[in-house]
């Protein structure tokens, strides 16, 4: 079946099967920050935001995403860019396998939640796994990211 | 210094989190093969048949090879120094398969839905084996897990003894323990048990391959050892090492797991059968399933002390399961006794017994901490206990007896044999000041043991110390070349392997130092086993120390050649040379140089300079560290909750001190994972229970409360400026110190991993009914 979908501003018409996830179409597109980490929804890996919102690209059908906009981690600009700063600057880019779903997540909690607390932060990101850092460093750079902006 | 020491970011870090593909899958060649593996559901069977003529019959399946397609010469996946170890033991693909997810067929197809179905039409029939599952039945049973008559170990003092089950045996002396325990006046006797736990990195294993233009073959991995891949893929196909090309693209997390070669085997046979490209990833479930997971140990110690607190004698005894395969259970089982009993050299004596077993389960191999996390976990339990026993603050007990800077470590008698080698001295020991910090930082003298808090939660303090090397002595070895370019920048070839714990960035640094340069000048070229100098590869914490001391002498000797080069050409002595941040000038003389400006000169019409070295270590100088842990015990639940954890390590002089703190806090998370939640976990049939991160569970950023990480600001001799290694050490003390803090809070200590609400609430049940 065929879907028209906006990536990062590009409108796209694609072919894709019944049963395919949008991971898949993306990566087959050439989206190669959206990553699979798991087959049971739970490390966040594959995190996408469609209309703005984070959902889990490895669960959501590519025939559900017609007609939608979706935002990778290649199309979050300055603003992406910035938080992806701040996480080299913190040094918890180690294999930086996690780092897109990670990057999304934030950008996304930081449209929803207003001045959010340490606890909150970590409530918002339970589901992105990372395996390297400790999550610490990676709450100094959300905490370093927030006061910026 | 200006290079060293600085928390610059990683040189590829942007690139590498805004999603440039950079990973093994985004760089395979497009319209690969996709490769699949069908596995088996015994944990020990015999192939009797296979029949693969309806699969094969898939619109879209390109080949199914079985046991009879693959070539038949025994290897290892463990990918340590040559000799290796470890049995060789492996077929790509065998008549047995030995546990439950063994491979039995490899399938390869045009696309994944293609390969799926011809792995379910392939028909196979097994003769069913009784399957040992448990470490402690292995040797000697009547079941014989590898009873052909070709498995082979290259190095006979390991003790390797398949008829037995055995994989090796470890026979170290120190004294007369049995006499030096019955003078003692307290002899603890304790057994513990640490589980099998998965490194759980985020990317699975992976790996693709196909022929070059010669016909070689290239392998594209997500590995720790891209030369031990090489190697060893040679031994597998009986191919010269030349024919074969290994390319680590960038890693998405190792922590051991990838330090043995688990993927490459399936597509190289494909591309090799049939001249096509291949890939082949992991699913989660896979990766947990055909992992290799930490070597789970069954652990006997007793330690003797005296009234006055001071240690006398430690005997230890581990059996670890190697799983169906040998992979590193010889290297583990030795850190348990090298990395470990040396925390307390004052001893007058300490014996050793280790044994590494076959099972039907899931081969194991490295995860960092090695064997040394179980051993101290055992050591550390019991030295906690011995200070309560005696009435001594386990702070205090711990500052008497440990190992202290310019002390000597123990020198064991390995198999009888008498060690005469030479005295391994701590040049570097930060221990009591990692000691003294930490107490401080946790708050130690006002929490010490522990209080109640709620009617159902109770706190409490515990602490724990560990050690672990800096690289493999006599063994592991780094190079390094270093060219300059005509514009004054270089490029630098490494062999090391960067999986995300920023070795290209510290390397550079080392480098940048040497040479007298900054670190933005340099581009790193890492891991080809084509294009970069050989090296040992990213295990054993040995990079930074090892590799690093490898580019320091090739950057010391750029920096003479370019002295050499400028005095020649300006004419005037070398002596009166200065070069400093890429800038050459002349004592007294107004005349200077750039290093673009000698690039220029030499390299169209002169010469390249190219300086290469290498480095093999020969000491370990081992990093240590000092932990406490404050936990909150929920007497309703058993649930255990890290509030706060603090580790002062000394890892000599941090090169990068912000990439060496995450890699810090990431170990000891791991280390609070694998205490209180990780476990890889088999039912009665050998099938895995935890092979999803839904059962297994790596801790969440809600799993624990605060991670406080310090350095000590010492300095090892040896290093390169001073550097010793981090990655490792880290992950040891989390478990020791949380038992011993949920003993101050609810006075019930647990000694099997991993410390869950279940056995907590078993403990204080049976407590009560004491
Ligand atoms: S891949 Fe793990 S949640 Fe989507
Ligand atoms: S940086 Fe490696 S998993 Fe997060």
């Amino acid at each position: 079946m065929q879907i028209k979908i906006n990536v990062n501003g590009e409108d796209k018409t694609v072919e894709v099967k019944p049963h395919e996830y949008i991971l898949d179409t993306l990566r087959n597109l050439g989206y190669y920050s959206v990553r699979r980490g798991c087959d049971t929804t739970s490390c966040g890996l594959c995190t996408i935001l469609v209309d703005g919102k984070p959902i889990l690209s490895c669960g959501t059908f590519a025939a559900k995403c017609d007609g939608h906009k979706i935002i990778t981690v290649e199309g979050t600009g300055e603003e992406g860019k910035r938080l992806a700063q701040c996480i080299v600057e913190e040094g918890v880019d180690q294999c930086g396998y996690c780092s897109p779903g990670f990057i999304l997540t934030v950008l996304a909690m930081k449209n929803e939640l207003r001045s959010p607390t340490d606890d909150e932060i970590k409530h918002y990101l339970t589901n992105n796994l990372c395996r390297c850092t400790g999550y610490e460093g990676q709450l100094r750079a959300i905490r370093r990211f927030l006061e910026e902006v | 210094m200006k290079e060293v020491t600085r928390s610059i970011p990683k040189v590829d870090g942007l690139g590498l989190i805004l999603g440039k593909p950079v990973y093994t899958d985004d760089l395979a060649p497009k319209n690969t093969l996709i490769v699949k593996i069908l596995r088996s559901p015994h944990a020990f069977a015999r192939i009797k048949s296979i029949n693969t003529d309806i699969a094969k019959k898939v619109p879209g399946v390109e080949c199914i090879l079985t046991h009879e397609d693959a070539p038949k010469n025994r290897y290892t996946r463990a990918g340590q120094a040559y000799p290796e170890t470890s049995p060789q033991d492996t077929y790509i693909l065998d008549e047995y398969v030995r546990y439950v997810g063994d491979d039995v067929a490899i399938i390869a197809a045009t696309s994944e839905e293609s390969a799926e179905k011809a792995k379910k039409l392939i028909k196979v029939e097994y003769e069913v084996l009784e399957p040992i599952l448990d470490i402690e039945k292995s040797e000697g049973n009547s079941t014989i897990i590898h009873p052909e008559d070709d498995s082979v170990c290259l190095v006979d003092s390991v003790g390797y003894d398949p008829s037995k089950n055995v994989v090796c045996k470890h026979i170290f002396d120190y004294g007369d323990v049995d006499k030096v325990l019955s003078e003692s006046d307290l002899v603890l006797e304790r057994t513990y048990h640490t589980q099998s736990s998965h490194q759980g990195f985020m990317e699975t294993y992976r790996s693709a391959t196909h022929l070059d233009e010669h016909g070689r073959l290239v392998v594209l991995s997500s590995t720790q050892v891209p030369f031990h891949v090489r190697r060893s893929l040679a031994k597998a196909f009986d191919m010269p090492i030349g024919q074969i090309r290994v390319i680590k693209p960038r890693v998405g997390g190792g922590y051991g797991g990838k330090q043995s070669a688990n993927t490459e085997y399936y597509p190289a046979l494909v591309t090799l059968k049939t001249g096509k490209p291949a890939k082949i990833i992991f699913t989660r479930q896979e990766n947990f399933e055909a992992g290799l997971p930490r070597l789970p140990m069954r652990l006997d110690i007793k330690v003797g002390a005296n009234n006055d607190g001071r240690i006398t004698a430690i005997d230890l005894k581990a059996i670890g399961g190697s799983g169906a395969h040998g992979e590193h259970a010889n290297s583990v089982l030795f850190a348990t006794v090298m990395k470990v009993i040396n925390l307390y050299n004052k001893v007058d004596a300490a014996r050793y017994r280790g044994t590494g077993v076959y099972t039907n389960t899931v081969p194991t191999g490295a995860f960092r901490g090695f064997g040394a996390t179980q051993g101290v976990f055992a050591l550390e339990n019991t030295i906690n206990e011995i200070a309560e026993k005696l009435n001594i603050d386990p702070t205090v007990i711990h500052d008497m007896n440990m190992i202290k800077q310019g002390e000597c470590a123990i020198r064991f008698d390995c198999n009888g044999v008498k060690n005469t080698g030479p005295y391994e001295i701590m040049q570097s020991c930060g221990l009591e000041q990692c000691v003294k910090r930490g107490k401080e930082l946790i708050g130690w003298d006002e929490k010490f043991p522990g209080k109640q808090v709620a009617p159902n939660k109770f706190r409490g303090v515990g602490m724990a110390i560990a050690r672990q090397g800096s690289g493999v002595p006599y063994q592991d070895m780094g190079s390094a070349t270093l060219k300059l370019n005509e514009d004054g920048t270089f490029m630098l070839l490494i062999g090391a392997t960067d999986i995300g714990q920023g070795s290209d960035t510290i390397l550079s640094q080392i480098c940048a130092e040497a040479v007298g340069i900054k670190t933005e000048d340099i581009t790193v070229l890492s891991s080809d086993t084509d294009l970069t100098p050989f090296d040992s590869g990213a295990y054993a914490s040995s990079t930074t120390y090892v590799t690093g001391n490898a580019v320091k002498k090739t950057g010391e000797k750029m920096r003479k050649m370019i002295i050499e080069e400028a005095a020649r050409i300006l004419n005037v002595p070398v002596r009166s040379i200065n070069f400093d941040k890429g800038k050459i000038t002349i004592d007294g003389i107004s005349k200077n140089m750039t290093l673009g400006e000698l690039g220029k000169t030499l390299l169209y019409a002169q010469k390249e300079l190219i300086a290469s070295d290498s480095y093999v270590c020969y000491k370990s100088p081992p990093p240590y560290i000092a932990a406490f842990a404050e936990v909150e015990v929920n007497t309703d639940t058993g649930k255990v909750f890290v509030e706060n954890f603090v580790g002062v390590v000394d890892i000599g002089t941090p090169i990068n001190p912000t990439l060496a703190k995450i890699q810090a806090e990431g170990g000891i998370l791991h280390g609070i994972g694998m205490a209180l939640h990780e476990e890889v976990r088999m039912n009665d049939k050998g099938k895995m229970e935890t092979n999803s991160f839904m059962t297994y569970k790596v801790p969440t950023r809600k799993d624990f409360g605060n991670i406080i990480v310090e350095f000590d600001d010492s300095y090892e001799p040896s290093g390169p400026y001073g550097a010793k290694s981090v990655g490792e050490v880290t992950l040891n003390t989390s478990a020791p110190a949380i038992r011993e803090a949920i003993y101050n809070a609810v006075g019930v200590r647990i000694n099997s991993l991993p410390m869950t609400p279940e056995k907590v609430l078993m403990a204080l049940k049976n407590k009560d009914r004491v």
